[in-house]
């Protein structure tokens, strides 16, 4: 298991070393002068010498790489062209929404697909189960901004339980913010349920036709028992990959529902970067999704082999 | 009072029917082997018993447990039947256990199930039982995966679970097909061991009479879903009355005719041959171990030869086989077929490959089954440089097919439409359509029943006659190789110990593995020639 973990640390390390190699070269060294990409076609040409030095586009690329990897390192992403702030902030004061939005997105998917999947597979052809396929067939159908908006004509205009949109911080307590997250937390966990309780259903199906299943069965445990205690577990292998394949959508894919709700989550900010041709935060928002995935992979890569004894033994 | 009683079970699925008017009978004690081929229905009249029928399966008649009938419990009663008065043992170890649980949880579980005592106290149980059927803790611990333990000691941790609770009828659903012959050896007498000890019924189902004719106390003989004769083993092996028992017997021991073999030319060339494989690193920065699957094999397969090889799991006859068929490169040595090397400068030599062919043993896993068998047996054509198109193309196809007993309309129908005999018959035509110059038979008959088998061994005595043929026949079933070759090699842990004229090895073996094989392997009583079918 040492071994394994290790093994998987390195490789890790090196995802993300080359993550930021194609991410620093795309986005400044491939197209060009960033600074006369960020200033558009009709700059003056001392404007674009300016922005150049203020950037430190001047120096080396080798150094430039290293300085920006090494500021990261130590929580510098470096400061916002269009809004001259320190790209870090602006970073943490969206991650305070987004990721929040997307644990409580991704508990609601699990909450709804896990007992979903398992009473149609134990239930596999029967009514029970087409229900719960149709359902879930709907629930990926339905475009989640479509039914976000249900949801809000429902539960904010009508019941007035929670307000349409907006987020109203951490700083009074916990509650508000929750209220405001669960109904996008909602709108974003239902067709990943959807997906997650197919995924869930088919594979403990594989499972239920297994032959350690048939031992179970003679050693005198019911049908349900041997559901329980010997299919769900080793049924978790695909479930996992794609919890973690959902995660990180569910981090920065949220845009359109982000703003649905007015919520000023990362999706949001990554746009607006991109509008406005700030590269700097477009490079650090990039790079900071792309090791959250990264860690996320990691992190069900771990799952796995708690899950199969046979996983711990290969490196 | 007979331990089990079967009387008239009838089953039906749907409009299929299944068993017919069953009946037979265990004692306690008493080892019951129930054989016939595939589709006879022994295996549904052991899930019958066992109460894990499909759920759209019909029965009537009686199955008694000590004077109970199963058949009238509720689903929830016979959970309590099952694993603590009969157990049952299947054929697949490797598959049979939950591989992400230990196998100390796993035979606990048995005892939990059944009886309340506390986890401590059932995994103390599963100790002691784990070491009355040969897994002894201290080389055994508990907390073993079933991925650690080989495919005997699987079957072990599964008799373990099926024995926990001494029940009083055991089943075993060929408990030892996937099993190597000295393996197989060592499981059947640990069965018959806990038999008398416990003074269990063992139900044995076997499609191989060998198996349990030294064995069982009385044999049945099923055909389609009917007993067709049973007796006790001697009387029934000496005075055989059905029919179909007595077809059983002769392809159990039938004996191929093949002709003479031509004076010896050399045609595939092995010399020095070693091909290993890299373990992983013991410890993250230990050095990295090397196993030497096939270890400084050297032999001669001479023209119009037919050349056995034998040897357990794992013991390099795989490992060999890709290596000469130039499906991989070796580390050293030399493969060469008519003087050519089947491997050149990195590349598989294709004009070595187009003379080699090969028939697996799964019938129905080597072929595609979206495509007509048409299709299926050209394939090896895209070997050829010029292959045959439009008329000699289809006249090639009808040629294959004939030659293996097959009508050449055949070509149009899929995979899936022919029975499993038939299927490895369209695996030989396909081996046979480029007349290649070697074919290598890896396990190719290993799958079928005793009378296909018997079929496709004459079958390739056949083809022997008219054509020159030479070949490879691997196998880990010694009488079927018996029959077949007129060289056997033997191979153990990646070397060949022996080798020699079939008869010769087999009436006097030199090598102690060779002759270990030989004394595990079943053997069917001899029956003098009036008794004889």
């Amino acid at each position: 298991m040492i071994r394994y973990t290790v093994g998987r640390l390195v490789s890790l390390c090196l995802s993300l070393i080359v993550a930021s190699m194609v991410i620093f070269t795309v986005v400044e060294v491939v197209p060009g002068d960033p600074a006369a990409y960020m200033l558009g076609v009709n700059a003056r040409p001392d404007t674009v010498a300016a922005l150049r030095a203020e950037l430190g586009l001047d120096v080396p690329k080798i150094e430039r790489y290293l300085d920006w990897t090494a500021g990261m390192l130590q929580g510098d992403f470096g400061r916002s062209y269009t809004y001259r702030t320190p790209v870090s902030q602006m970073i943490l004061d969206r991650m305070v929404v987004s990721l929040p939005l997307a644990l409580l997105a991704l508990a609601l998917t699990v909450i709804i697909a896990f007992p979903a999947g398992i009473y149609a597979a134990s239930r596999r052809g029967k009514l029970g189960d087409a229900g719960v396929m149709g359902a879930t067939q709907l629930g990926v159908a339905v475009p989640n901004f479509w039914f976000a908006m249900i949801l809000v004509l429902v539960f904010a205009v009508h019941l007035r339980w929670v307000s349409a949109g907006g987020f109203p911080g951490w700083g009074n307590g916990i509650w508000p913010g929750i209220k405001a997250l669960i109904l996008p937390a909602v709108a974003l966990a239902l067709p990943q349920a959807a997906i997650l309780a197919r995924v869930m259903r088919s594979s403990l199906l594989d499972m239920l036709g297994e032959d350690f299943i048939r031992t179970a069965r003679a050693k005198g445990l019911s049908r349900r028992q041997a559901l329980w205690r010997h299919a769900i577990r080793n049924a978790l292998i695909p479930v996992l990959t794609i919890i973690g394949l959902q995660f990180s959508f569910l981090l920065a894919g949220g845009i359109v529902i982000e703003q649905i709700f007015y919520l000023p989550g990362l999706g949001r900010l990554i746009f607006q970067a991109i509008s406005a041709r700030d590269l700097i935060v477009v490079e650090s928002v990039v790079m900071l999704l792309v090791g959250l995935v990264i860690i996320v992979n990691f992190a069900v890569d771990l799952a796995y082999a708690l899950v199969d004894p046979r996983l711990r033994i290969r490196a | 009072m007979n331990l089990l009683s079967i009387q008239n079970l009838s089953l039906a699925i749907g409009t299929y029917d299944i068993l017919h008017d069953v009946s037979l009978e265990v004692a306690p004690g008493e080892i019951v082997a129930i054989t016939g081929e595939s589709g006879s229905g022994k295996s549904m009249t052991a899930l019958a018993t066992m109460g894990l029928l499909p759920a759209a399966a019909r029965t009537r008649g009686q199955i008694l447990l000590d004077g109970e009938d199963l058949l009238a419990l509720t689903e929830a009663q016979m959970c309590g039947v099952r694993g603590a008065r009969i157990g049952m043992v299947f054929q697949e170890p490797m598959t049979a256990l939950n591989p992400v649980m230990t196998i100390g949880t796993q035979v606990a579980e048995t005892i939990l199930q059944h009886e309340s005592v506390t986890r401590t106290e059932a995994l103390e149980r599963a100790r002691q039982v784990l070491a009355r059927v040969g897994l002894p803790e201290d080389r055994f611990p508990l907390t073993r995966y079933p991925h650690e333990l080989s495919g005997g000691q699987r079957q072990r941790v599964v008799i373990a679970m099926a024995i926990a609770l001494r029940p009083r009828l055991l089943i075993a659903d060929e408990p030892t097909t996937a099993l190597d012959v000295t393996t197989q050896a060592r499981i059947l007498d640990l069965l018959k061991d806990l038999t008398q000890d416990f003074g269990m019924g063992l139900m044995m189902i076997t499609h191989d009479l060998a198996v349990v004719s030294d064995m069982a106390n009385r044999i049945v003989v099923m055909q389609h879903g009917r007993v067709v004769e049973s007796g006790p083993t001697q009387q029934l092996f000496h005075a055989m009355q059905h029919p179909y028992t007595k077809a059983l017997f002769a392809a159990s021991t039938h004996r191929v005719d093949l002709p003479p073999a031509p004076p010896p030319v050399p045609l595939l060339k092995i010399e020095n041959v070693v091909r290993s494989y890299r373990q992983p690193r013991k410890g993250l920065f230990g050095p990295r171990t090397e196993t030497r699957a096939v270890d400084d094999v050297s032999f001669v397969l001479n023209k119009g030869e037919r050349l056995g090889l034998v040897g357990e799991s794992g013991c390099g006859k795989s490992t060999l086989t890709r290596a000469l068929l130039g499906l991989e490169p070796v580390q050293s040595g030399a493969i060469t077929l008519n003087g050519a090397p089947v491997w050149a400068e990195k590349h598989p030599n294709l004009a070595v490959r187009r003379q080699m062919q090969v028939v697996f043993q799964d019938p129905y896993g080597s072929f595609n089954p979206r495509h007509r068998v048409r299709r299926l047996i050209a394939e090896p054509f895209h070997l050829l440089e010029n292959p045959p198109r439009g008329e000699a193309r289809a006249a090639k196809i009808a040629e294959a097919l004939t030659a293996v007993g097959l009508k050449a309309t055949d070509a149009d129908r899929y995979i899936h439409e022919f029975s499993g005999g038939q299927r490895q018959r369209i695996a030989i035509a396909r081996a046979l359509i480029n007349d290649p110059a070697l074919i290598v038979f890896d396990e190719a008959v290993s799958a079928l029943d005793v009378s296909v088998r018997a079929q496709c061994l004459d079958l390739i005595a056949d083809l022997c006659r008219e054509r020159p043929l030479s070949y490879l026949f691997i196998s880990h079933d010694l009488s079927v190789v018996r029959g077949v070759t007129d060289r056997v090699m033997v191979m153990q842990a990646g070397k060949i110990v022996e080798q020699g004229p079939t008869e010769q090895v087999f009436t006097d073996p030199q090598h102690p593995y060779t002759r270990a094989l030989l004394a595990a392997a079943p053997k069917l009583p001899e029956v003098s020639p009036a008794d004889a079918p």
